[in-house]
């Protein structure tokens, strides 16, 4: 029991107001559409400022959790309810309710039927969105971790386009499938943990107490890796777990793909870091190789993939798939530079590939078609949404100034110390990443403008260079000054590593005395299967 | 020799026996109804399921063992009886306005839910196998008759005909086993069949084993589990809709009660190797229910394939065979009675005087027609799917942790993608509720009751799913004493 250092459950404030706002916004008339959609905006706005408020009460140099709250829910089980964030999950937060601020207004227009639950869908996601990134307790995660995908199932499913069903459903059966194995990977800690001989004897869904766990490699860490992988890797979306991105991504309405893109599909990578890696550390060091190997087939693949792509949005959505290769090639790196830049990464990500998408909703809006073909020689029609474009194209890409190459750098940096090769091949990803961007640009924005039909376009309105603006400014902030951003997560990733290299001496010594320790595994393993006869047989 | 009479506390069934004798003096009443006021019995039924609640309410913690050990009442028994009452208040809630526009308002549908509603009440607390055969086909007998309810409707008399005759055949195969195990064993007492096991190491008799198979089979029927499924889907789509709910809640409930207490007390679950019938049994049932489920049309096909599917994850439970596995039993069966009371109330909702409105298709826009029963019908579905935070959702993860930790990991990954699957048709009628265009046609047949049925029942799936404390702590206690 007991509530944080302000006395006051801020996170759990925070976690409910768009809650709060969505519940509100059940009871006005569907008519009242101005009105809507202010108290959206308005909601979204207060949750924004109550995430800032958390930058003064935390403490950047400790790396345990802080702001926490804890009160006993399910004891019969030992469920606790309990939040609580470090400095990773610090930015992630203030990078949720500044995209979901913006998502509401990007879609002011761009959406216009069924408005009423359009924007009570969004606020239950930020609801589901913040709480993964604050639940300090498993069954409470899985809570929100679920839950979530119902809004966005139906923000694709309603105001999607193209084969918006087909998408919905692949999205929604694409991400149970993956959580439900890591609902079973969560229940085996559980249980693993309550037994005495590895962990503590407590019937306890804690994430902090689960992080303690010292469970052998094999079977018990080699197994529930793979578990927790499944849930995670459909969600970051890994190669070969990613088809359902391109469809979920291109037909869902702009601030569906925004919210997905930026938020969303950092809760895979958020996993890895939160759990795989402090949880199973000598596991992440025995799949190392295949993880880097899976992210170095992502970055190449997506890249080519979005090379030969027709429609923007697809192409945005297969940069995501390299992008978030990026993200796993840095945590997998299993060092500093490599988490770090990961970590930093997920933000540029959500920063810039979000800025994307947000462009590709605006010339939609306009034209009714993202076909590539359709457009040519923008610039001279639309200077400022050229301008915003190439900025955020840059940031993308990974041009230095901009906070794209800040992550991918430290990722580089990363990865060469693990691996050179790795280094080499990602590099090829990055080249092809200016490849796609380039090319698309300079086939929308330049040569004639010879459609008619985009003669008539408009350039960026005030509402929309108002919400591209904070996104322009974090590009050039993180780009040139990222150390606010770096120190924050500091002790947290500092607390990560050091949780891996102990493992990693262990698994050293364990591979110099190979055979005493294949002895006692398979002592143990004859011990295990004593002990559940039943279970070896099934 | 005088034969002398056990010692009987009545006490022990007085819940019962408040509801058997209002449910007769419910018959004698009827005649004396005019016909357009037969709801007054629908209430009167309702005031009886109350007062037979009241006093079970007042036996609450008590320990009994009756009837020269036939009957118990402890808290294993209890919660049973509160969770029978509960659905079968739910079901004549539904059905006082079903049964107008149905033209099947008798006084007897109310009195036979009653009865029925007095075997399943008996079943958790038979500790003998005679009181429990006795107590099923109390259940089963009422229930046959309302499922030939609509007797103008061929489609309700072939469905009760089918439910008739495997039933009947259920039951003769449940009595054949008891005779064998009486034949094997010298006793019907549970507890005794328990001891004379336990002593003579005869686990592997070959006339227990058949005793187990045909109780297996017997089970197997009444619960709908597959290969003896066959009658489910046809009984389901031709009952009136609140029999329905009544045979794939009450009855299942029902089913799964006796069945842990026999085979728990009886044959010990957790010695020997009986769970491999089971094992086998449990992943067909869930994996036929749910593949079949995806190409149905009729919302109570569906669901009759929906409810072998949960009847196979329930299975789970006895499978693993320990502490939380039947602890889980209990909890998810709580879940799942709501959550299907819930989508069958709404099925209710949408017949009217034209439209019987159970195809899919009738769902269609209902969500846009009428917001709130769009989100009841997300919470049922998230529920069903077991996606939390919702009754369902807390039922299969204690299920499925029952099956970890007894070692079940196979089980548990067939069950999970079980569960994948079950998402794509309980969310193609949530896409036809929330993404299609409404029927012109559409009638909500709205009453007060029905109001309350659906209210009652997506609040309680809603809340179990935040706060299942109460339910899981009076589960594991139940379970600790009748273990």
């Amino acid at each position: 029991m007991g509530t944080n250092e302000f006395g006051f459950p801020l996170l759990s404030l925070l976690a409910y107001i768009p809650l709060a706002g969505a519940i509100a916004i059940l009871f006005f008339k569907k008519e009242e559409e101005e009105k809507i959609m202010k108290t959206a905006f308005a909601v979204s706005i207060v949750a924004l400022l109550v995430s800032l408020l958390l930058i003064p009460g935390f403490d950047s140099t400790k790396s345990d959790m802080q702001l926490t709250e804890q009160y006993s829910w399910i004891p019969s089980l030992g469920v606790e309810y309990a939040f609580g964030i470090d400095g990773i999950s610090l930015l992630l937060i203030v990078m949720t309710t500044i995209i979901t601020s913006i998502a509401i207004v990007s879609s002011y227009t761009a959406v216009n039927f069924r408005i009423k639950e359009y924007y009570v869908s969004i606020l239950f996601l930020e609801t589901g969105m913040l709480g993964v990134f604050m639940a300090l307790d498993f069954f409470l995660f899985y809570i929100f971790w679920e839950i979530m995908l119902v809004p966005m199932y139906f923000l694709i499913g309603i105001w999607g386009g193209g084969r918006r069903l087909y998408s919905a459903i692949k999205f929604f059966l694409y991400t149970l499938f993956g959580s439900l194995f890591m609902l079973l990977g969560i229940l085996a800690i559980y249980f693993l943990n309550a037994n005495p001989q590895y962990g503590t004897g407590q019937y306890t869904f804690s994430i902090l107490e689960l992080q303690k766990l010292n469970l052998p490699l094999h079977p018990f860490q080699f197994w529930l890796f793979l578990a927790f992988f499944l849930g995670f890797a459909i969600k970051v979306p890994m190669f070969p777990f990613h088809t359902w991105l391109p469809d979920a991504h291109t037909d869902a309405p702009t601030a569906g793909s925004v919210l997905l893109a930026g938020i969303l599909l950092k809760m895979g990578t958020y996993g890895f870091v939160r759990f795989c890696l402090p949880i199973f550390p000598e596991a992440s060091v025995y799949f190392m190789p295949y993880m880097s190997g899976l992210a170095l087939v992502g970055i190449v693949y997506g890249a080519l993939v979005a090379l030969a792509q027709k429609d923007i949005k697809r192409l945005v959505a297969y940069s995501s798939v390299s992008h978030l290769g990026f993200v796993m090639l840095g945590i997998f790196a299993l060092n500093r530079h490599g988490l770090t830049g990961a970590i930093l990464q997920m933000v540029n990500h959500g920063v810039s590939t979000g800025a994307l998408f947000l462009i590709v909703g605006m010339i939609y809006e306009r034209r009714h078609t993202r076909l590539i073909a359709d457009f040519g020689g923008l610039s001279s029609k639309m200077p400022i949404y050229s301008a915003v474009f190439a900025v955020t194209m840059f940031s993308s890409m990974g041009l230095p100034g901009l906070n794209g190459f800040v992550g991918e750098f430290l990722i580089l940096v990363g990865a060469f110390e693990a691996n050179k090769i790795y280094a080499g091949i990602a590099v090829i990803g990055i080249i092809l990443g200016a490849a796609y961007m380039l090319w698309l640009f300079q086939r929308m924005m330049f040569g004639p403008l010879d459609k008619p039909e985009n003669q008539k376009l408009l350039d960026m309105n005030r509402r929309e260079i108002a919400y591209m603006a904070p996104l322009i400014v974090f590009m050039f902030w993180i780009g040139l000054f990222p150390k606010p951003f770096i120190s924050v997560m500091e002790p947290a990733v500092d607390k990560i590593i050091a949780r891996l290299n102990s493992a990693g001496a262990m698994a050293k010594q364990n591979s110099s005395t190979e055979n005493t320790a294949k002895k006692t595994d398979t002592k143990k393993r004859m011990i295990t299967a004593q002990l559940t006869e039943k279970g070896m047989l099934d | 020799m005088m034969p002398t009479l056990p010692d009987i506390q009545l006490i022990a069934i007085l819940p019962e026996m408040i509801l058997a004798i209002m449910a007769c003096a419910l018959f004698v009443a009827d005649p004396f109804v005019d016909r357009e006021k037969k709801e007054q019995l629908g209430y009167f039924a309702l005031a009886a399921l109350g007062l037979s609640g009241l006093s079970t309410g007042f036996l609450w913690g008590e320990s009994i063992s009756t009837f020269s050990g036939m009957i118990v009442l402890d808290s294993y028994a209890l919660f049973f009886k509160t969770l029978f009452l509960i659905v079968s208040a739910v079901i004549i809630l539904m059905s006082v306005l079903y049964v107008k526009i149905e033209r099947i308002n008798l006084g007897e549908y109310y009195g036979l839910i009653l009865m029925a509603t007095v075997g399943m009440m008996f079943m958790p607390a038979a500790t003998d196998l005679l009181s429990f055969y006795l107590s099923l086909e109390l259940m089963s007998m009422s229930l046959y008759v309302l499922t030939a309810f609509m007797r103008k409707d061929p489609k309700s008399i072939e469905g009760g005909i089918k439910y008739f005759l495997t039933g009947i055949f259920a039951s003769g195969l449940i009595l054949y086993g008891i005779a064998f195990l009486f034949g094997a064993t010298g006793t019907t007492n549970l507890a005794n069949i328990a001891a004379f096991i336990r002593e003579n190491e005869t686990v592997s008799s070959p006339s227990l084993i058949m005793a187990f198979v045909l109780l297996v089979t017997g089970f197997g029927f009444k619960v709908a589990a597959v290969p003896f499924h066959m009658w489910a889907p046809d009984v389901y789509e031709g009952s009136p809709t609140p029999v329905t709910a009544y045979l794939s809640t009450g009855s299942k409930a029902a089913a799964f009660s006796a069945m842990l207490r026999v085979f728990i007390d009886a044959f010990a679950l957790s010695n020997g190797n009986w769970w491999q019938i089971l094992w086998i049994v449990a992943v067909l049932t869930m994996t036929l229910g749910n593949l079949l489920a995806l190409v149905q049309t009729n919302m109570k096909r569906l669901l009759a394939y929906s409810s072998i599917a949960h009847a196979g994850y329930l299975l789970i439970g006895l499978i693993a065979a320990n502490e939380i596995g039947y602890a889980a039993i209990m909890v998810y069966l709580v879940g799942y009675v709501f959550m299907t009371l819930g989508v069958f109330a709404l099925i209710t909702l949408l017949c009217s005087a034209n439209l019987k409105g159970d195809k899919i298709s009738d769902f269609k826009g209902l969500a846009r027609v009428n917001p709130m029963l769009g989100l009841a019908f997300i919470v049922f579905a998230l529920s069903l799917v077991g996606i939390p935070p919702s009754a369902g959702f807390v039922g299969k993860l204690y299920l499925f942790s029952a099956a970890i930790q007894g070692g079940f990991y196979w089980l548990c990954v067939i069950a999970v993608l079980n569960s994948t699957v079950s998402l794509y048709y309980y969310f193609k009628v949530v896409q036809v509720m929330y993404m299609d265009e409404p029927n012109e046609s559409t009638v909500l047949s709205f009453s007060p009751t029905l109001k309350v049925a659906i209210a009652v029942t997506s609040f309680v799936t809603l809340f179990l799913g935040l706060y299942p404390e109460p339910i899981i702590k009076a589960a594991i206690h139940s379970v600790q004493t009748f273990l």
